[in-house]
């Protein structure tokens, strides 16, 4: 935020607060068309229970495809929230203080619909329950040392632990809403959410120390949760999903494709509720130069992977990074390459990082090329395994991309509804920005 | 026996926010309720407030987590022990990873009810002196005193700059 800004104190009050106001016509627009993709995605599962995890596509030997894709898309999304409202809160980066809520909105939702891909990865849904540990009649308890399990306690903490870091940042901007709303329904709520907030110094004082706690346990919990999600796969002694280095490389990966995602909903919420005032290019370009550092990683990650497929001397482990580059879903792997290596290149020169439009092109690009990285790790892997006589390819079904599509609905429909009830911008952390009022400087 | 008056005074400035501080506590009001929009180190140090004890929740729920998460997972092992290629039944580092992760769910949940508490977040309403410009663009300081007081109270806001004054008993 630069010190020349024109914002005022009760200024910031009135233009976040007029984005909760009755739905326009584009938000009308793009709300329907998610709402409908919804009900479609709903319908294909649906189908899917009723008729049986055969209408996906797997066959022999690839069990785990777009749905298990899906998950860890969607996990990896939620952790540049995390970064954003956590970690950069602990290194006091002043450029996340305008774009926070809405990564950290795009984290609760994100876990919201990963979650639920493994159960409608599951042949039978309804008794997802069995994860969890509870007293049943059989006396038998889950398995702590599969990673399986190890994802359900991971994914459930993060996913508690970041809607209370959500609810809690949006307490006293709750509190402005309350003060600032007449209309009796919405008073209600918000009063009601509000707590009593009053922002007197104790209740400041406790706030500032609990919100530095949740940060101090978001910034571990975050890294662990994409390494669990990892070992998932590197516990498996399969080519291509055996190895160490997957954990730093789900890491980078996550926070790079969230980055992305970041991007792709900022630009329209900024243009639609001209918040240019709030979200500045130095915002952008901040998010940009992650986006470079963690784009950097993750290609390092691509070529270790094949120096480690090399060295290993196996020639299962070989063969599989070799069927990746040339083998039959060779134009996903390149599509991955040029879309996280080679498209991100291009957030080297100045002009581009601070150019709206190319930054959206470029972020489109990044969860494309995220979505199929992915697919590449879990369905190559799995489809060319040490036996020649087992491998076997995959196609996806209409099923499994109806309800892809519908999870990006599902996510956007919850977005939508965010931005027209809650504060997309947080209140009183921009105040914290802005430059302090002070009788002396009036004076002069 | 108890203050019975509160007397507010609203403010647009830091400075002078803090001047009045500074000036009630010389004048011997120790019973200070400080209202502003956004958390500011200025008001905090005058205030001079003890540390927020809500970090002793934060332990004690991380503390309780951990000693959960481990006895849970190897207590569940040793119910029914499936003995895999004389491979140990209490296998110590998986259980870390849920060892850490109920150390982190429920040292944030028993941060989130200490802040509850400490702050008294229970009512749903604003209740006693509160005006709704604090959560916009004020300041406010409430003093609690006596009603003998009252003159002096108005006039060190006054003196400082207070905009506005408001009385309300408490």
């Amino acid at each position: 935020m630069s010190q020349e800004t024109t914002l005022t104190y009760s200024k910031v009050n009135e233009d976040i607060i007029r984005m909760l106001d009755k739905p326009s016509v584009k938000w009308l627009a793009l709300f329907v068309p998610s709402l409908g993709l919804v009900g479609f995605g709903l319908f294909c599962f649906l189908y899917q229970v009723y008729t049986g995890l055969g209408v996906a596509g797997y066959r022999h030997p690839v069990f785990w495809a777009v749905y298990i894709t899906n998950f860890v898309f969607w996990v990896g999304i939620a952790h540049s929230g995390t970064l954003i409202s956590a970690i950069l809160f602990l290194f006091r980066a002043r450029f996340r203080m305008s774009i926070y809520r809405i990564a950290e909105a795009m984290t609760v939702f994100a876990v919201l619909t990963a979650g639920l891909f493994p159960i409608i990865h599951l042949g039978r849904a309804w008794n997802f329950y069995w994860l969890f540990p509870y007293p049943n009649q059989r006396e038998l308890w889950i398995n702590f040392k599969s990673p399986l399990i190890w994802d359900v306690f991971a994914v459930g903490t993060y996913l508690t632990v970041s809607a209370i870091f959500f609810f809690v940042g949006m307490i006293p901007d709750i509190a402005a809403i309350r003060d600032r709303v007449k209309e009796v329904p919405r008073k209600i709520i918000y009063t009601i959410l509000s707590l009593g907030w009053k922002g007197s110094n104790w209740e400041w004082l406790h706030y500032t120390r609990a919100y530095l706690f949740f940060a101090a346990f978001a910034t571990p919990l975050v890294l662990s949760v994409h390494s669990v999600v990892s070992w998932d796969f590197a516990m498996a002694n399969l080519p291509g999903w055996h190895t160490t280095i997957f954990a730093p490389y789900f890491v980078a990966g996550a926070i790079f494709s969230g980055l992305g995602l970041v991007i792709t909903l900022t630009v329209p919420i900024r243009k639609i509720f001209h918040l240019e005032d709030y979200i500045t290019l130095d915002n952008f370009e901040g998010m940009a130069k992650l986006i470079i550092l963690t784009s950097s990683i993750v290609t390092y990650a691509y070529v270790v992977e094949f120096l480690l497929a090399w060295y290993s001397g196996s020639p299962a482990e070989w063969g599989q990074y070799r069927f990746r580059a040339t083998g039959d879903y060779a134009l996903f792997y390149w599509i991955m390459i040029f879309c996280n290596s080679a498209v991100p290149l291009l957030l080297w020169f100045k002009k581009i990082r601070r150019d709206i439009t190319v930054l959206f092109i470029i972020s489109i690009f990044i969860n494309i090329g995220m979505w199929f990285e992915r697919f590449n790790i879990i369905v190559i892997s799995l489809s060319h395994g040490f036996e020649p006589g087992a491998w076997g390819i995959y196609k996806p079904t209409w099923v499994e991309m109806g309800i892809t599509v519908g999870s990006f609905a599902w996510f956007f429909m919850f977005f939508l509804i965010f931005v027209k009830t809650l504060p997309a911008v947080s209140i009183s952390e921009m105040k914290e920005i802005l430059p302090v009022p002070r009788k002396e400087a009036q004076a002069q | 026996m108890k203050p019975d008056q509160g007397v507010i005074g609203i403010f647009s400035y830091v400075d002078s926010t803090v001047e009045t501080i500074k000036s009630l506590k010389k004048a011997g009001f120790r019973n200070l309720r400080v209202y502003s929009p956004f958390p500011n180190h200025e008001i905090e140090e005058v205030l001079d407030q003890p540390e927020s004890i809500v970090r002793f929740f934060t332990l004690a729920g991380a503390i309780l987590g951990a000693i959960c998460g481990f006895t849970f997972t190897v207590l569940t092992s040793l119910d029914w022990p499936l003995s895999v290629s004389a491979k140990p039944i209490v296998s110590i580092p998986p259980y870390i990873i849920i060892v850490f992760e109920l150390t982190v769910l429920f040292g944030a949940l028993a941060t989130l009810l200490g802040l509850l508490v400490n702050s008294r977040l229970r009512r749903n309403t604003p209740r006693g002196v509160y005006d709704p410009r604090f959560s916009e663009d004020k300041f406010g300081v409430v003093v609690a005193c006596f009603k003998h007081n009252i003159p002096k109270v108005e006039e060190i806001l006054k003196g400082s700059g207070a905009e506005e004054i408001k009385f309300e008993g408490i």
